[in-house]
């Protein structure tokens, strides 16, 4: 009897001990990363000021600056959100809502999620391959959207299937009911219920394609930059120009890598600085999907 | 309105409704393909571009060969070190994320408080969506120059350190995916459990691990494979000389930080350079699908249904 004691007494103590582990390790991985966090924030403090956003990379450490870097991402993201939101969405919907139950949707299927899975510079070289020679795209910032458009691909797909597995049938069957047809059904109510979901994932997914780096210098973005791309708006008709889509480019993460690679402690400074800029953008983002989730799923009541 | 009298309206309407559902249907297919085509495109443009490079280069000699040197005069082209790098980083990161992940998401799961686990889930999430790169800063600003406080005598560039950060960088995954699996196990097992007299460290270990073993095994799996194909952190931190070696604290390129120091240059389209970089690349995607299927398959057999 006392023996048995003695070993739930020891068993809880084990209890007790697992929870402090855990708490350990929990509390350990947050405040290493907190830390560096922080200390990437003091590196980078000196060089983040305007100038810092408005010059064009230099030679010269302390006045080289981020410019062509920030319009450069600022456009990739704009073709890759412009690709990667109407084909994926329209793909979630595909097999959420249309979708037979055959061979051809089971590939389709196994396919979303082994491309999840495949390493990010594996889609820079198919890229290199088939973007910027086999369909004479060149380096350009269309192949670089387009590259990340199909690198987001399974998070938008992923993201949307769930928002639209959330609705729940009764409010498809009502629209049947009604003589609604299938596209009716999808455009008119489960579309609308989703969207907060959609746009979440998207979010999410763009959050992603920000940071990527190792595919965009694969398609060989180049690290010195010192003009911006064709302005998208014109003064004369029809005011819109497409022009920059075949421009060369730089980004911000290669502007960071091409920085952190030099031995010089300046440059070094101005990638914390690049740094800094870039993962606020990135939990900025992450932070507004979070947000936006919360808001939708507070807003409908089923 | 519409009466009853004249039905040739509606039936005119509900055709056109219909053959736009048609069309549409058939867009909306179109778009899913694109992930079979995207596929397909790896594997073409992989394998084609790799092809001339078999040709110059005899597999054999690819496979075995433990030099990798192919911008030297008398060019050696054995994919081992490339590999070997691969490999150690990918086990350093894993010796941590997997530890530290698996405690993490078993505390979460079964003993953290709601609040807890509701503020630290979202918190992990964020932490993935930090830019590769980043990490690489960190790896080589930061954790290489403590690391070399405690290691006199650590190369600046080396596999430790970058191993370590990726190993950082992927607990918020195996964590977050791991106590997914963990919160699918049903609550009257753990119910089961208790009545019996075990305590909460014995319910998680003797019950709800191996009941979300299957979920847990894809957490691992999703891990190694970010380990494997992590890019920036090797390529910023580990140095960029091939090196056939398993000791960690020496520096060693990897298969990815490989490909992106030829990309770095400007090679000519054609030249073997640039099709080594494709024979890089199939490995990669071996080994990487190597793992997704063995995951696949691990799944497949712990499979618990409830």
């Amino acid at each position: 009897m006392r023996a048995a004691q003695a070993g739930v007494e020891r068993r809880k103590l084990f209890d007790k001990l697992f929870v402090l582990l855990g708490l350990v390790v929990l509390v350990a991985a947050f405040a290493v990363l907190f830390a560096l966090f922080l200390d990437l924030l003091r590196q980078g403090a000196p060089r983040l000021d305007w100038d810092f956003l408005t010059s064009y990379a230099s030679r010269k450490p302390e006045q080289a600056g981020i410019l062509a870097a920030w319009v450069g991402t600022s456009l990739i993201m704009v073709v890759t959100a412009c690709v990667a939101m109407p084909v994926g969405v329209a793909a979630a919907i595909y097999l959420e809502e249309y979708a037979p139950k055959n061979w051809v949707t089971a590939i389709i299927e196994i396919n979303v999620t082994n491309l999840a899975g495949v390493p990010s510079i594996i889609y820079g070289l198919l890229a290199l391959g088939l973007f910027v020679y086999k369909l004479g795209l060149g380096q350009s910032i269309l192949a670089a959207g387009l590259t990340l458009a199909l690198l987001i691909l399974p998070i938008v797909i992923v993201a949307t299937r769930e928002a639209v597995r959330a609705v729940p049938r009764p409010i498809r069957e009502a629209a049947y009911a009604l003589g609604a047809t299938r596209w009716e059904v999808t455009a008119h109510h489960v579309l609308p219920y989703s969207m907060g979901g959609v746009l979440t994932g998207m979010i999410i997914g763009l959050s992603r394609a920000i940071g990527e780096t190792a595919p965009i210098i694969t398609i060989g973005a180049l690290s010195f930059i010192a003009f911006l791309p064709t302005p998208p708006l014109t003064g004369e008709f029809p005011f819109l120009s497409f022009a920059w889509l075949k421009d060369a480019f730089t980004a911000m993460p290669i502007q960071m890598f091409n920085w952190v690679s030099r031995p010089d402690p300046g440059f070094r400074v101005n990638a914390a600085a690049a740094g800094a800029i870039l993962l606020g953008m990135t939990l900025l983002m992450n932070g507004i999907a979070i947000w936006l989730r919360y808001r939708f799923r507070k807003k409908i009541n089923w | 309105m519409v009466t009853p009298k004249s039905p040739a309206p509606f039936a005119k309407s509900i055709r056109r409704r219909r053959a736009r559902d048609r069309v549409i249907e058939s867009l909306l297919l179109l778009a899913g393909l694109v992930a079979v085509f995207t596929t397909l495109a790896i594997v073409w443009i992989l394998v084609a571009e790799a092809l001339p490079f078999f040709s110059h280069v005899p597999l054999a000699d690819f496979l075995t060969d433990t030099m990798w040197t192919p911008l030297f005069a008398e060019p050696r082209y054995g994919i081992l070190p490339l590999v070997a790098g691969t490999l150690v980083t990918t086990f350093v990161a894993l010796a941590l994320a997997i530890p530290a992940g698996t405690i993490i998401a078993i505390y979460l799961s079964e003993f953290a408080s709601h609040r807890v686990r509701e503020s630290v889930k979202p918190a992990l999430e964020m932490l993935g969506a930090v830019p590769t790169v980043v990490y690489g800063y960190f790896a080589l600003v930061m954790v290489t120059p403590f690391l070399q406080k405690l290691l006199p005598g650590l190369p600046g560039f080396n596999m430790l350190s970058a191993g370590l950060v990726i190993g950082i960088m992927i607990v918020p995954y195996v964590a977050s995916v791991s106590e997914d699996a963990m919160r699918a196990v049903p609550n009257y097992m753990r119910e089961g459990s208790y009545a019996m007299g075990a305590t909460r460290l014995q319910t998680a270990t003797r019950v709800v691990v191996p009941g979300a073993l299957s979920g847990i095994a894809a957490a691992y799996i999703l891990g190694i494979s970010r380990a494997v194909g992590e890019t920036m952190v090797v390529a910023v931190a580990a140095g960029l000389q091939p090196n056939l070696t398993w000791n960690p604290t020496e520096s060693a390129a990897t298969i990815t930080s490989f490909i992106v120091q030829v990309s770095l240059g400007d090679l000519p389209h054609e030249s073997i350079g640039y099709q080594s970089i494709f024979a890089a690349g199939l490995v990669l995607l071996v080994i990487t699908l190597a793992f997704n299927i063995v995951g696949f398959a691990l799944t497949r057999r712990f499979r618990e249904a409830y």
